[in-house]
């Protein structure tokens, strides 16, 4: 072993192997969050959905906006991880799996929304193909019937995504673990050994998984998506809808990426692998993904503007002008003009500066589901059927536990897997090789594929 | 099974002591090369490379696309509900569930494959040594009546194996 390489294993294998105190305040601090969040949802699931602020003509409001932003922020491992490992980018070794996991937990939180929203959570499972006693399937035709379907698949590939490549590590773990924790980390590896069949295997999986998982993220968001725009309601009954919302998808993913890797990288030490190059980096994906969403915002607001339909100008006018205008030239400048600010110049885009820009971007972001949710439930086509909606505090507990819960499971999951994989930053440490290891004559009698 | 491994510093090694297994006449099949990050530039392992596990995604995707046709397609006709003037079975919105039940036959299948083919979950013992974990590359060839243990530890000892072990398995 290189000392590159034993250095490896032991930084990436100290935080599950050592524990300080801060890693217990922060559970404890992340967990009394998660646990104001259950507190809310219990005196929700007891009281009924009335707690909350919705209100005729506005059903969809918090929750939904949290479920699409945290499917939303789920783009950011898998897809950028599948993308990256495609295109074979070497910086992308210390990355993926901080962003993977990203995926998971982002996933798992975002897909519980819409299930807190059914008021009577405990028959969520009405919306499970299964033929039963009341002879009512599932309607293909609606939306939220895809939007079962589409997260089931992309929470399954990017668990198995994030799992495969982990096999490896656990095999490590293991050998340098003694006891239970050996055991369970040897459970989990299935029995790895490491001949060059399984490498193969792996590699040749993790290369098919990247091509399914790209087609897959996309539809997700796009699916999503269509919750809105196959309604007709003013402003969401349009075509850009599906690349609108894939695109602010990634764009939120690429910043809640930016910001776990500066946490861990501050936290972890992780200073020697998650260089200032792949916050750089990310933050050009961030810019350009800022200029793909401001180019969005301007198609989708032109062009209702010049249709001039009353009802659209309705919604229009009161996100530009009137009572929602406050929170749109907020979503502005923090999804556009900082970030903008920030990224276009070479000496901002430090790490500072990225993790900057990116927590702009998570609270634009937000503002922006929300933006497309509410302002078009207050404002439909009739004006007797205007509406407002102000969020009550078991909304906005529940809101405030969702980051909990993501800051509780990636600090969790940090805590028990090597957040970065390993062996395939060793690989990225292994030395070209020059010279063949026989002669032309030597290779010709002893190997087929050679000659 | 007891088997002849050596334990090499680095890759290079192992290669070399690959190759000298092959000239003592050891079938290749025979050769367990197990490391702890893959080396694609070795000849060693090139031998497993194998196009099966993207011949089976395929299937498995259009054994999914058959199964999301049936699904859509069954269903709607077996509980013909007219939905928003949509036709029984509407091609547009099934498309949605036959695409993702597709891809997640691909994906599926793939994992299944790579737990086949790379014979995982396994709780057998064999030929291994936590000293792979250390960076260490092991080759390894099982001992049978025909394979002189002089000629194999000669051969494992070619590449400058650091340690060379028998065990058994």
């Amino acid at each position: 072993m290189t000392k590159a390489d034993r250095n490896i294993t032991e930084d990436l294998l100290r935080p599950l192997l050592t524990t300080s105190w801060r890693f217990y305040a922060l559970v404890l601090v992340l967990f009394s969050i998660v646990l104001l969040g259950v507190g809310s949802f219990g005196y929700q699931v007891y009281n009924g959905i009335g707690v909350w602020g919705l209100n005729w003509p506005v059903f969809w409001a918090f929750d939904i906006t949290n479920f699409v932003f945290w499917i939303g922020i789920s783009h950011a491992g898998t897809l950028i991880s599948a993308i990256l490992r495609l295109v074979n980018a070497g910086w992308r070794r210390p990355v993926t799996r901080c962003a993977e996991v990203i995926t998971a937990f982002a996933l798992m939180i975002g897909a519980m929304f819409p299930i807190v929203h059914l008021g009577r959570p405990w028959l969520f499972f009405w919306l499970m193909p299964y033929p039963s006693e009341r002879e009512i399937w599932p309607n293909f035709r609606s939306p939220l019937v895809w939007d079962f379907f589409a997260i089931s698949t992309y929470l399954t590939g990017s668990l198995l995504f994030l799992y495969l490549p982990t096999i490896p590590d656990f095999a490590l773990v293991r050998d340098k673990t003694t006891g239970f924790r050996s055991k369970v980390y040897g459970a989990l590896a299935l029995g790895w050994r490491g001949t060059t069949r399984q490498w193969h295997r792996l590699e040749s999986a993790m290369q098919i998984m990247a091509i399914a998982i790209i087609p897959v993220a996309v539809s997700v968001h796009t699916i999503v998506s269509f919750d809105f725009s196959m309604a007709p309601v003013p402003m969401w009954h349009s075509t850009i809808f599906g690349p609108y919302f894939v695109a602010g998808a990634i764009f939120s993913g690429i910043a809640a990426l930016i910001i776990a890797m500066a946490a861990l990288r501050k936290f972890l030490h992780l200073e020697q692998y998650l260089h200032p190059v792949h916050f750089e980096n990310l933050g050009k994906l961030l810019l350009m993904m800022c200029l793909l969403w401001g180019y969005f915002v301007f198609a989708e607001r032109l062009t209702t503007w010049y249709g001039n339909e009353a009802s659209e100008m309705a919604v229009f006018w009161a996100t530009q002008q009137q009572n929602f205008a406050p929170l749109y030239w907020t979503m502005i400048t923090c999804n556009f003009i900082i970030p903008l600010t920030i990224l276009s110049f070479k000496k901002l885009r430090t790490i500072s500066g990225c993790v900057v820009a990116s927590c702009t971007v998570v609270v634009g972001m937000w503002l922006e589901r929300f933006l497309i949710i509410v302002p078009s439930l207050s404002h439909k086509y009739l004006p007797y059927s205007w509406g407002s909606y102000r969020p009550r505090t078991p909304e906005v507990l529940l809101l405030i536990a969702t980051f909990g819960a993501m800051g509780l499971l990636y600090t969790l999951f940090s805590k028990f897997v090597p957040i970065i994989s390993i062996w395939e930053l060793k690989v990225g440490e292994q030395p070209e090789l020059t010279e063949p290891h026989e002669t032309p004559d030597e290779a010709a009698t002893l190997w087929r594929t050679h000659p | 099974m007891t088997a002849m491994y050596g334990l090499y510093g680095e890759p290079g090694a192992a290669q070399r002591a690959f190759t000298a297994l092959r000239r003592a006449g050891v079938a290749e099949a025979d050769i367990t090369v197990i490391s702890a990050e893959p080396f694609e530039a070795f000849e060693f392992a090139e031998r497993d490379k194998s196009l099966i596990l993207f011949r089976l995604a395929g299937l498995g995707g259009a054994l999914g696309l058959i199964f999301g046709l049936l699904l859509t397609t069954g269903t709607e006709r077996a509980w013909p509900l007219v939905t928003g003037g949509m036709p029984i079975v509407a091609w547009w919105p099934n498309l949605v569930i036959i695409f993702e039940l597709t891809m997640l036959g691909a994906i599926l299948t793939t994992v299944v494959s790579l737990l086949v083919t790379a014979r995982l979950p396994t709780a057998k013992r064999s030929m291994y040594d936590p000293e792979v974990s250390d960076g260490k590359v092991l080759v390894g060839v099982p001992l049978t009546a025909d394979r002189a243990p002089d000629t194999i530890r000669g051969a494992l000892n070619v590449g400058g194996a650091l340690a060379v072990k028998t065990a058994d398995f």
